[in-house]
């Protein structure tokens, strides 16, 4: 009976009771867009850096695996790491920055086919001056370019010279002497790529390399699936942490808006249900009952929801952002979203539960 | 006449109301004595207290002082659980203004009276004659806003009677139909009462709707005079 009138309540009055729901969907949206945003540019990263085909990635002194710092490690380094045991091929790229958490990559070309497989092209071909560049799909189908096409970058125009399929290294690649010339890095490397001759002797090498050169941080290609996540990028955890709490907020001021004004709108029927003899706690379990529904229908409509920023994201910017669907918050959010929600519910309900029964019932 | 017969018992009871600094005397020592199986009229003038007694005698206010039994349980001691309580089983309301819950159906307005009596119980045959008495019975489908105010109000006596409370209370159950309906829903509080043994207690302003009731019981100036 209690749960047939707390649906009648809500249809009696759809339009708050869908803009609730609609609010409370869009603050579960917010949380799993951006964690899946998250997540998943990380993957990304990884899965591009996994997709050169090396075995081990040596990072610059005193940078992390996640930052964006351009070249410092010397390119002579590279003969070094080839005379190693086990060591078969040796690919070293300078990254540097160009703009929100876009970067472009300067490689030898020649030295990152030998170790990678090389490229595969869609369309075009390898460089072939020092200002060709090469994309991959997702930045040509995000940025409408073609080969031929010429795009700025950096202070200076480039021409495509070759569209690929993603999945390796990089979506925008330049030779790298141009790149290590523009960023004023000549000679100097950002990441070096080593392949072995024995996938099996990745750890045995590994130690050996970080023994000889302890400030270097070095790391299996295993690791950086579980390297690159969000508890090892500096500040993203506090970020989520604070976007989260936002959104309760947004949860606890939307339903206690409108909790508040159905309390209001429904006082006589408040006192109605006194006069029949409903306890404080009677009222309270409907009106919480109310709110774990619109609750339960905005997680429900919010993953639905995060469905279409990953279509807008792929849609859009797939070249710049990916988005994962991410189960696992899933309940995480739903539980946050309702927690904002009770936590708003309970003022009207409890000033509902206190409500004077003769004031209610003369309520116009 | 033994206790068992008394269904209300009040006496000496008063009550005041604190209006900013001004303290207003709504009930200024009011006796009173209701009968099982009796149909008493409250009439009085506004101002007269009659509501402010509906309202105690209903357990949804507390007197000041004096002492008022329901059903031989005392309502000046009880907390207000235990008047909630009260409610529930011992008292069945009709307003004025109906006050069906908008948002349900008749059949669902009667049914949530039982639920918050805690009776899971299907509809007992004596029921289903009151609501073939009060003619509502194809009716009980319908939301409020469908009905008119002779059938709103018939669901809200049928609301009021399904926990078999001890008193039926009513207050201006008429002031707002109009004459034909001020006249079946008067003539089937008599019917209950007299059919069905059910006590009722009516306030009302209006000499006409007084003389359905065995006893008329007159009050002005937050007394009993007659």
């Amino acid at each position: 009976m209690v749960n047939k009138l707390v649906i009648e309540n809500l249809k009696h009055r759809p339009v708050r009771t869908l803009l609730s729901i609609l609010a409370i969907g869009l603050e579960v949206t917010m949380m799993l867009t951006l964690v899946g945003l998250s997540e998943g540019m990380l993957e990304d990263t990884a899965r591009r850096a996994r997709g050169v085909g090396a075995d081990i990635l040596v990072r610059a002194p005193g940078t992390s695996l996640i930052s964006l710092s351009s070249a410092s490690m010397p390119q002579k380094i590279m003969e070094f790491f080839a005379s190693q045991p086990h060591v078969k091929m040796v690919a070293g790229t300078v990254v540097h920055p160009i703009g929100g958490v876009n970067t472009i990559t300067g490689i030898d070309l020649a030295e990152f086919e030998r170790i990678s497989g090389g490229f595969k092209y869609v369309a075009g071909g390898p460089f072939r001056n020092p200002d060709d560049v090469i994309v991959d799909t997702y930045y040509a189908s995000q940025n409408n370019l073609k080969v031929g096409s010429t795009i700025r970058l950096l202070n200076r125009d480039w021409h495509v010279c070759g569209i690929v399929e993603p999945g390796k290294l990089a979506r925008l690649v330049i030779p790298r002497a141009t790149l290590q010339d523009l960023a004023g890095a000549t000679g100097k490397l950002s990441q070096v790529f080593l392949k072995l001759d024995d996938p099996a002797n990745t750890n045995r090498v590994l130690a050996a390399l970080k023994e000889k050169l302890p400030d270097y941080p070095m790391y299996s290609m295993e690791e950086l699936t579980t390297l690159y996540s969000v508890s090892n990028v500096p500040g993203l955890s506090a970020f989520i942490g604070v976007i989260v709490a936002l959104s309760i907020v947004v949860g606890f001021l939307v339903v206690f808006l409108s909790m508040y004004t159905a309390i209001l709108e429904r006082t006589r029927e408040v006192g109605i249900l006194k006069a029949l003899g409903a306890s404080p706690a009677y009222i309270l379990n409907i009106i919480l009952r109310e709110t774990v529904l619109l609750a339960l229908a905005g997680s429900a409509l919010g993953i639905i929801l995060t469905y279409g920023s990953r279509w807008a994201v792929v849609t859009l910017a797939p070249a710049s952002l990916s988005q994962k669907i991410v189960y696992g918050w899933w309940p995480i959010a739903s539980a946050i979203a309702l927690a904002g929600a009770l936590f708003g519910a309970l003022y009207p309900a409890w000033r509902a539960a206190r409500q004077d029964a003769i004031e209610a019932l003369t309520y116009e | 006449m033994s206790s068992a017969d008394l269904v209300i018992r009040a006496r000496d009871l008063r009550k005041i109301y604190h209006v900013g600094e001004v303290d207003i005397h709504a009930l200024r020592g009011v006796d009173l004595e209701v009968l099982r199986g009796e149909f008493v009229a409250v009439i009085g003038p506004s101002g007269s207290g009659k509501s402010t007694l509906f309202h105690i005698l209903g357990g949804l206010t507390a007197p000041t002082s004096g002492s008022v039994w329901v059903h031989g349980r005392e309502l000046g001691a009880m907390s207000e659980s235990q008047r909630t309580e009260l409610r529930k089983r011992e008292v069945g309301f009709v307003f004025q203004k109906y006050n069906l819950l908008p948002t349900l159906s008749a059949a669902d307005n009667i049914a949530i009276a039982r639920h918050i009596a805690g009776n899971r119980q299907p509809l007992d045959e004596r029921f289903q004659k009151v609501l073939e008495m009060l003619g509502i019975r194809d009716r009980l489908r319908h939301k409020p806003r469908a009905l008119s105010g002779g059938e709103q109000q018939r669901v809200a006596i049928a609301r009021a009677i399904v926990n078999n409370p001890s008193i039926l209370l009513a207050d201006e159950p008429t002031g707002n139909l109009d004459t034909e309906n001020s006249t079946i829903v008067l003539g089937l509080l008599r019917d209950l009462n007299r059919r069905l043994g059910q006590t009722i207690m009516m306030i009302t302003h209006n000499p006409e709707a007084a003389a359905y009731a065995d006893r008329i019981v007159q009050m002005r100036d937050g007394r009993v005079v007659g």
